[in-house]
């Protein structure tokens, strides 16, 4: 692991003051999360090792992890952990801070579709084949073409629909105007 | 009769890639009396993505269909285990982090809406074997499922992190519904592991090798199908079924239904009815069980 970057002196104190974060205080490093997470051997560190890194302050090593971005969210860890450490809700938090910080890693395609995704959902619905095309689009088009038996066998069953689900005026506006506000409540801060 | 608040969710809703979700739903809702209002102009809960690109709006937009429900009663179902995770952690957050609660009721402000009281947000399993009861489903049966082997697959976010229904890595809810419907539910030890969820898009190959686990420990519990509780756990199951065989030269023709179509059968409703016809893998040995 290489040299902490400038500002990461703060890094245990930031992830404790995110709602959940501040459980990271009481792991004891049993590895229980590591042992329950279904995809921890794929990770570049495993779940117990991104938690001693946030304690030993290795901000940007762990921003720019692989790790945070192969959790399933299956809440296995949270369950088994001895110690009440909420490992998923974790793994959301750093997620959230290395989009904020620009670190989030380029050797996963996770957080593209999650961009994707949030597009969709701050509009209001999830127009499944719309989020698709729009995350094939921004990695990679080509790997789509091998989707296409999947998406032939939801389209003859009438699963994959070119309608997207609209609210109404009125509705839209108003969950517009909640997310903008959301958005200038968190640049005061 | 009972009445619910109902949250569909996107993938349930009309336009959504698991509509069967709601039709049998729905059906089998009519044959137990109960009935289910669409909360009218729901959003998006933002499921799990949205807390990692923009945590403040995640919460706002399951809070602004919090506030909307609170308006109609104190509970609200939904069928979505992601759903269901998204506003139950809501509302922990809301009420363990009061300054979370209050940016969250500032922004709600700010589109006319308030949430105050609470609502309990509940999965429809939860209310099928909770207020209905087995016994009251087990009395609608006319067509008995009897010796059709059924994995009872309840996937993560039902159980975990847990909100109260039934036991987070060993739940039986599921099963006793089964029994109840005359079928027989299979020794099946990976029915709370992950399908890989929306990892499925991004991270196509660790999704597909998780959901190679979970057929095999389907089929190895002689199951001759499986039925979940999520639209997400059921369009990879059933979906990506023919990639799983492709990848790993395996031979699986395993149907997948929601659980809501199981009871449809039993209950004697019909297939169209029951959305059985938009089933990717045919459902064909499912029908034949029926006596």
């Amino acid at each position: 692991m290489g040299a902490t970057v400038a500002g990461s002196k703060g890094f245990v104190g930031e992830i404790c003051g995110l709602p959940g974060g501040e459980a990271i205080l009481t792991c004891v490093q049993c590895g229980t999360c590591t042992g329950a997470c279904p995809n921890a051997d794929r990770m570049d560190y495993t779940p117990s090792q991104i938690i001693a890194m946030v304690r030993a302050g290795l901000k940007e090593e762990v921003l720019a992890s692989r790790a945070i971005w192969y959790c399933l969210s299956c809440y296995l860890c949270t369950v088994r952990c001895p110690r009440g450490v909420s490992q998923t809700r974790l793994m959301h938090a750093l997620g959230y801070l290395a989009m904020k910080e620009g670190l989030a890693s380029r050797q996963t395609a996770t957080p593209a579709m999650y961009r994707v995704f949030s597009h969709y959902a701050r509009a209001g619905s999830l127009p499944e084949l719309w989020f698709m095309l729009r995350f094939y689009l921004k990695t990679n088009p080509l790997r789509a073409l091998h989707l296409i038996p999947v998406a032939w066998g939801l389209l003859r069953r009438g699963r994959l629909s070119l309608r997207t689900r609209r609210l109404s005026p009125a509705a839209r506006k108003q969950l517009d105007s909640i997310l903008q506000k959301a958005i200038a409540i968190r640049g005061k801060e | 009769m009972k009445e619910y608040t109902y949250f569909p969710g996107c993938s349930s809703s009309a336009e959504g890639g698991a509509r069967a979700f709601t039709s049998s739903l729905e059906a089998v809702a009519r044959v137990l009396d109960i009935t289910l209002k669409e909360l009218p102009d729901w959003n998006c809960c933002g499921s799990t993505p949205t807390g990692s690109v923009d945590e403040l709006g995640a919460f706002c937009l399951a809070a602004r269909n919090l506030a909307l429900a609170e308006k109609l009663g104190p509970e609200m179902v939904t069928p979505c285990s992601a759903c269901y995770v998204v506003f139950n952690h809501t509302n922990d957050y809301l009420k363990r982090y009061p300054d979370l609660k209050g940016r969250v009721g500032e922004a709600l402000a700010a589109g006319g809406l308030t949430y105050e009281k609470g609502v309990k947000v509940r999965h429809v399993l939860e209310v099928f074997v909770q207020d209905i009861g087995e016994e009251a489903i087990r009395a609608k049966v006319v067509k008995s499922l009897t010796g059709l082997k059924v994995a009872p697959y309840y996937g993560c976010q039902i159980v975990r992190p847990g909100f109260g229904f039934d036991h987070p890595e060993a739940p039986t809810a599921l099963e006793r519904l089964i029994t109840s419907l005359g079928a027989e539910p299979t020794d099946f030890p990976l029915k709370t592991r992950c399908c890989g969820g929306s990892l499925i898009i991004p991270e196509e190959d660790i999704a597909l090798d998780l959901m190679r686990r979970l057929l095999e420990s389907a089929a190895r519990g002689g199951a001759e199908c499986l039925v979940t509780v999520c639209p997400l756990c059921q369009t990879n199951l059933d979906a990506y079924q023919g990639m799983v065989n492709r990848k790993f030269r395996t031979e699986f023709r395993m149907p997948v239904l929601f659980f809501t179509q199981l009871m449809g059968l039993a209950f004697g409703l019909g297939e169209k009815e029951l959305g059985l016809d938009r089933c990717v893998v045919p459902p064909g040995r499912v029908l034949a069980a029926r006596t």
